[in-house]
């Protein structure tokens, strides 16, 4: 009976010390899959965390750039109320020197106004056709989530206008573009943008920005030739471009629109691609770009030198202007760039540095 | 006690009815007053066409023969047709008929715009208006189908669909600017002598209405199981064919009370057949 009663004890005993040795396994266990758990109910509360941000302050009418300025940053102001209005116009401009060409255009440019954001900002989007156009349009941004980007509720006729809202949900850097059939032909006319949304708090203080935007075009001449020059479909289905540009014309970022910084000066390049069909190899001869958000995301890359934009994309690219001269911006598939316009330049005004580098000639 | 009450109040809902009856408002009546019209049309003999949407990919469509305007209706002859209907004139005309664009260029009721040419196709008018003018000089708007069959030809041939250059060609007229200011017959007539189907303006057809481009026209590429859904169902052979998107992108992007300066209209009638 005694052995019994102490074989008990002995059992208790170790029951007694077991069962916290049990209890705080069990804990552990519990804490380890709730770890586990985190990471999805994480990111699940970030998409719904940005549909919860709320407006404050009083609705403002969003202040547009044509390339390649851009509007001011947006800081580390609040989500607000914007209005963004943006007017459809078909006009003729200079596709290269001496040549024209029938452009269709978001703000009277190509590429069109650079429209600015915040995560969250609600905005109200006016789309207007003008009244002089011969052909209806639309607008799908691709920062917006919601049935064809906007498209469906912003057909307009001639003279007519349409207003939708939407909600930026997500931070990044997006193609705007008309979606009207054909679509191709729309695009390949030049009816292209980019609207940037910036996360919480604003991208990080650069001392230069600029808007860029490479585009193909498909004209029944052959590249240089003068006049009036029309869009030639059969070329456009066959992707076999005549003018492969930076801002509409071979002299988009040329002579008087070089752009221009200082040494020391850190840059940033909001990059997009409106195609309608190709992909830029993205470079600029003589630098490397320090930081990319690759495809205008979120992922930032460092040191590269050629960075993909997929057409109907886009990327932002930063570096730091060190040495003074000129650099050459391409589309590094060469002969685009030589032999189709898809070349451009950014002077670099300052002291020299002879460290960083130094030519001996 | 009880009759007589029932008596007298059927006795007053019967006279409610007909004073209702007297106090009822007529609708507006738009009488149209006749006008006389020596315009030139053409016969358009039937046959049958592949449509560019919203039907079976292999059927075709009949159009039956009808007379088609050779030109459109120009700025001539529609101030004739609103001296003798003034309640289409420009101070008159019912908001619900045309938007307050509806010949915003005329300086007055009856005074044309004086760098347009009176020969030039009328243009800021809405399908209302263009509907009455028609039925005023006993003419009709054409339908889509009647309007694209007849619009196939090109100077030489009646239907030029086959000829590759054909579309491109198209294209390129479309590319010119405010011909709706100049006289009608600027182009050469095409090969059922009717003047100008393309380049100089657009042209309000009787159904327009019934083209469901959404304006999405990424999701009109996809077939449809019912003829007209969110989407043109379009037949493969005119993937190509953009000067027919871009006019049916028109016609899906209007509504009846709209004006625009590119948008004008011919009439037709039938051929009695």
């Amino acid at each position: 009976m005694k052995t019994k009663i102490q074989s008990l004890e002995k059992e208790s005993k170790k029951m007694a010390v077991t069962k916290p040795v049990w209890f705080i396994a069990a804990l552990s266990a519990i804490f380890a899959l709730n770890a586990c758990k985190q990471n999805p109910s994480e990111t699940s509360a970030k998409g719904t965390d940005t549909e919860q941000i709320t407006v404050s302050g009083n609705a403002e009418e969003a202040v547009l750039t044509s390339p390649p300025l851009v509007p001011a940053p947006v800081g580390d102001r609040s989500a607000k109320k914007l209005i963004v209005k943006l007017e459809t116009i078909e006009k003729t401009g200079e596709l290269a020197d001496g040549t024209q060409y029938n452009f269709w255009t978001f703000g009277g440019t190509v590429p069109g106004s650079f429209i600015r954001a915040r995560v969250g900002d609600e905005i109200e989007f006016h789309l207007k056709n003008n009244e002089n156009s011969v052909f209806p349009h639309n607008i799908d941004l691709h920062a917006v989530n919601g049935p064809g980007g906007g498209a469906e509720a912003t057909f307009v006729a001639p003279g007519q206008e349409a207003v939708f809202n939407f909600k930026a949900l997500n931070p990044g850097l997006y193609v705007y573009h008309c979606a009207t059939a054909p679509v191709g032909m729309h695009i390949a006319n030049g009816m292209y943008g980019l609207i940037l949304i910036e996360p919480e708090g604003g991208l990080p203080k650069v001392d230069k920005e600029f808007y860029i935007m490479q585009g193909d075009f498909y004209t029944k001449g052959k590249f240089g030739e003068k006049g009036l020059q029309e869009f030639d479909i059969d070329k456009a289905i066959a992707e076999t471009p005549d003018y492969v540009v930076f801002n509409g014309s071979t002299t988009g970022l040329l002579g008087d629109k070089e752009l221009e910084v200082k040494t020391g000066e850190t840059v940033r390049f909001f990059v997009g691609n409106g195609g309608p069909n190709l992909t830029s190899s993205f470079h600029l001869i003589g630098e490397i770009f320090d930081r990319v958000y690759m495809e205008g995301g979120s992922k930032v890359n460092e040191n590269v030198q050629t960075t993909v934009i997929p057409a109907g994309g886009a990327a932002i690219v930063e570096f730091k202007a060190t040495v003074p001269g000129e650099y050459v911006i391409v589309d590094h598939a060469l002969f685009r760039a030589f032999n189709k316009g898809a070349l451009g330049k950014i002077k670099v005004t300052g002291a020299d540095n002879h460290k960083v580098y130094k030519s001996n000639k | 006690m009880k009759n007589w009450f029932y008596i007298i109040l059927v006795l007053l809902l019967f006279s409610c009815g007909r004073d209702s009856g007297i106090q009822e408002q007529k609708p507006v009546q738009m009488k149209l007053t006749s006008v006389s019209s020596e315009k030139p049309m053409q016969k358009i003999d039937g046959g049958y066409y592949r449509a560019f949407v919203g039907k079976e990919s292999d059927s075709l469509t009949y159009v039956s023969s009808f007379y088609l305007d050779e030109t459109a209706v120009t700025n001539a002859e529609y101030l004739t047709f609103l001296k003798a209907n003034p309640q289409w004139s420009k101070s008159k005309i019912i908001r619900l008929y045309a938007d307050s664009a509806y010949l915003r260029n005329w300086k007055s009721d009856f005074e044309i715009p004086k760098d347009i040419s009176p020969d030039a196709p009328v243009t800021n008018i809405s399908w209302f208006a263009a509907k009455a003018y028609a039925e005023s000089v006993g003419k009709r708007l054409p339908t889509v189908d009647e309007w694209e069959y007849a619009a196939r030809a090109d100077e030489n041939l009646k239907d030029a669909t086959e000829d590759p250059a054909f579309t491109q060609h198209i294209l390129q007229l479309y590319q010119q600017k405010n011909n709706y200011k100049k006289p009608v017959k600027q182009h050469p007539a095409n090969a059922w002598k009717i003047y100008d189907m393309y380049g100089t303006i657009w042209e309000w057809t009787e159904d327009f209405s019934s083209v469901m481009i959404t304006g999405e026209s990424r999701k009109d590429n996809t077939t449809n199981e019912t003829l007209f859904c969110a989407g043109a169902s379009v037949t493969s052979s005119d993937l190509r064919n953009y000067a027919a998107f871009i006019r049916f992108a028109m016609r899906g992007s209007v509504k009846a009370d709209y004006t625009g300066n590119n948008m004008g209209f011919r009439c037709a009638k039938d051929a009695g057949e």
